[in-house]
């Protein structure tokens, strides 16, 4: 069934992508942002664009969309306007959206992507970005009368995200796999999240991404029909349609087919695209400058300020640690994957705790723990200065590493010093060789057996003896004096 | 003259989702030609180095605070649509599945 061309297909894919601001107020008017609320709860006149209302642009939404478009390295118009985008869905309360059309925000930038793919070489890639507009969310249709047969009968309509402020962000057709589609979608989103412009939450569809997709039969071939998908709500998704999408293309190339330029929802459920009825006639926008909002000039000082409150961004981050803090690429990937974990760290890192240590109980323990509580790094009692102790009670032999992950829990729980928990309860190590040498003759009288079988070739009971005094000590005997030690007076 | 034609208007009104009855497409070309002719008067005037007006009125940069002020006119709004159900606006339906 498969066929056995040897065809060098490549798929040309490019994201558009909305990432709702993270405002209190919608764009244009003091209605209230607030997800889940009850529907049309959230709607006030301008939203509903009757007539004799003037929609007035929301500063919060003009500085949040020109610091998303300055870490995409996008090049800030000095001079932009909204417009009117015409089409007639029941989702639009006014018949039109308006957006930027010809003079966006921003134009021209770029990013830069990890690819990590499963039993391949880790690669960087730098992803052009087209363009970064502002415009207005549409509201939610449920399709309701649904009677099995005849499907719904009408639509109910909420317009209570009507009006909230989205940036479109358009990358240019540089991924070439749906992996590279995936982590493009998900940079993006650490980006909006690291500056604080939106919380990126997929499932209440804070973030949503629609890719476009076409394959050629090489990578000099020009561009084939390109098609949209919609509907994805996991980056993971993003990657399963575009792997989907590029197989279904290629095979009907193959197979003589014509490929049509159409929008297809991604099926979760049922992991394919299929093909969306397809609007008529919706693609006559008849854009127009929206007369009642005023253009928009973006001074040098204006950028002056919001670019000096920009904070350091995941890819600079990800060098940072793995060039001067010596972490592994994939170390500093999971640690800079959120900017609390980021920040924790950090001021771990500070506060004198050894980079590799920290991160390997940060990315271990501790995450397991923020993650099983749904919390957050700055959520913690225990604090980044506490975890920096701990770690040097471990590296200056005061404690073993086991102890330290017993006592952890109590420290996550009261953010006490590690250093007074270990003094409370004697949980120092014995260190002492004198001491240990006195534990461990005592051992070897209680076992004279297996002393026995040890000396006539039985090395394997070193373990044996390890444990029983590990048990006795309470795990606080130091392991490397009492390994040592326990060596000297096996051989007798 | 005669650049527009009764299905030209058709294709307009049906963008504008406007339902003109066809003994009208004639009246409404005739005046939409009218309109056309004084658009190509205007073209006559030389508009060399000058920046297109949008608006009226040159301001810039009308911004407001992000502030929320509560509304509740849900009722209200809900009241001036054709058709409700419960707390939501009701539309015919849009998709067939």
């Amino acid at each position: 069934m498969s066929s056995t061309t040897d065809t060098a297909w490549e798929a040309v894919i490019g994201l558009e992508t909305h990432v709702q601001l993270g405002t209190n107020s919608k764009i244009f008017t003091n209605a209230s942002t607030a997800f889940g609320d009850e529907p049309n709860t959230h709607i006030d006149p301008i939203v509903c664009g009757l007539p004799g209302t003037l929609p007035v642009l929301n500063q919060k939404v003009l500085e949040y969309a020109v610091k998303a478009a300055m870490a995409l390295n996008l090049t800030i118009a000095q001079h932009s306007k909204f417009d009117r985008k015409q089409y007639f869905y029941p989702d639009l309360p006014k018949n039109y959206q308006i957006s930027q059309f010809d003079e966006p925000i921003a134009e021209e930038g770029w990013i830069e992507i990890e690819v990590v793919e499963k039993g391949q070489e880790t690669y960087l890639k730098k992803i052009g970005i087209e363009r970064l507009h502002m415009e207005e969310d549409a509201g939610k249709l449920v399709h309701a009368g649904s009677d099995r047969l005849a499907g719904s009968k009408y639509s109910l309509v909420d317009y209570n995200r009507a009006g909230v402020a989205l940036a479109e962000i358009v990358s240019k057709p540089d991924l070439r796999t749906g992996r590279e589609a995936a982590e493009y979608a998900s940079e993006i989103r650490r980006i909006m999240r690291y500056l604080g412009v939106s919380d990126g939450n997929m499932q209440e569809g804070s973030l949503r991404c629609d890719v476009n997709i076409s394959v050629r039969p090489s990578s000099e071939a020009p561009f084939g029909t390109k098609v949209e998908i919609k509907n994805m709500n996991s980056f993971s998704a993003i990657q399963k349609a575009c792997e989907y999408e590029i197989g279904r293309q290629i095979k009907a190339y193959e197979a003589g087919e014509a490929v049509i330029q159409e929008t297809r929802l991604w099926d979760e459920s049922k992991q394919l695209t299929k093909s969306m009825r397809s609007k008529e006639g919706s693609s006559d926008y008849r854009y127009f400058p929206d007369p009642d909002l005023g253009p928009i000039e973006i001074t040098e000082k204006i950028k002056e300020n919001w670019r000096n409150q920009l904070p350091e961004l995941p890819s600079a981050k990800r060098h940072r640690f793995s060039k001067e803090l010596g972490l592994s690429a994939y170390d500093a990937r999971v640690l800079t994957d959120e900017l609390n974990m980021a920040e924790y760290f950090e001021a771990a890192v500070e506060a004198g705790a050894d980079a590799k240590s920290a991160s390997n109980w940060i990315t271990g323990d501790l995450s397991a723990y923020v993650n099983s509580k749904r919390l957050s790094f700055s959520d913690l009692c225990f604090q980044p200065a506490g975890l920096a102790e701990m770690i040097n009670l471990i590296n200056k032999g005061k404690i073993s590493g086991k102890i330290a992950k017993d006592i952890l829990p109590e420290l996550l729980l009261s953010g006490a010093s590690p250093k007074k928990i270990v003094e409370e309860k004697g949980l120092g190590m014995i260190s002492d060789p004198e001491e240990i040498t006195k534990i461990i003759i005592q051992l070897l009288e209680s076992y004279p057996k297996e002393v026995e079988s040890f000396r006539s070739g039985k090395y394997k009971l070193q373990g044996f003896f390890v444990g029983q005094l590990m048990k006795q000590t309470g795990g606080k005997a130091d392991p490397k004096l009492a390994n040592k030690i326990l060596a000297e007076k096996l051989k007798g | 003259m005669n650049q527009i034609n009764a299905s030209d208007v058709r294709k307009v009104a049906g963008l504008a989702r406007l339902d003109l009855p066809n003994d009208q497409l004639e009246e409404h070309a005739i005046q939409l030609e009218k309109i056309l002719a004084y658009v190509e008067q205007l073209e006559k005037v030389d508009t060399t180095n000058i920046p297109p007006t949008t608006r009226a009125v040159e301001v810039v940069n009308v911004l407001r605070e992000d502030v929320v002020t509560s509304t509740d006119i849900r009722d209200k709004l809900l009241a001036l649509a054709p058709e409700r159900e419960g707390d939501f606006f009701k539309v015919p339906k849009i998709l067939s599945d």
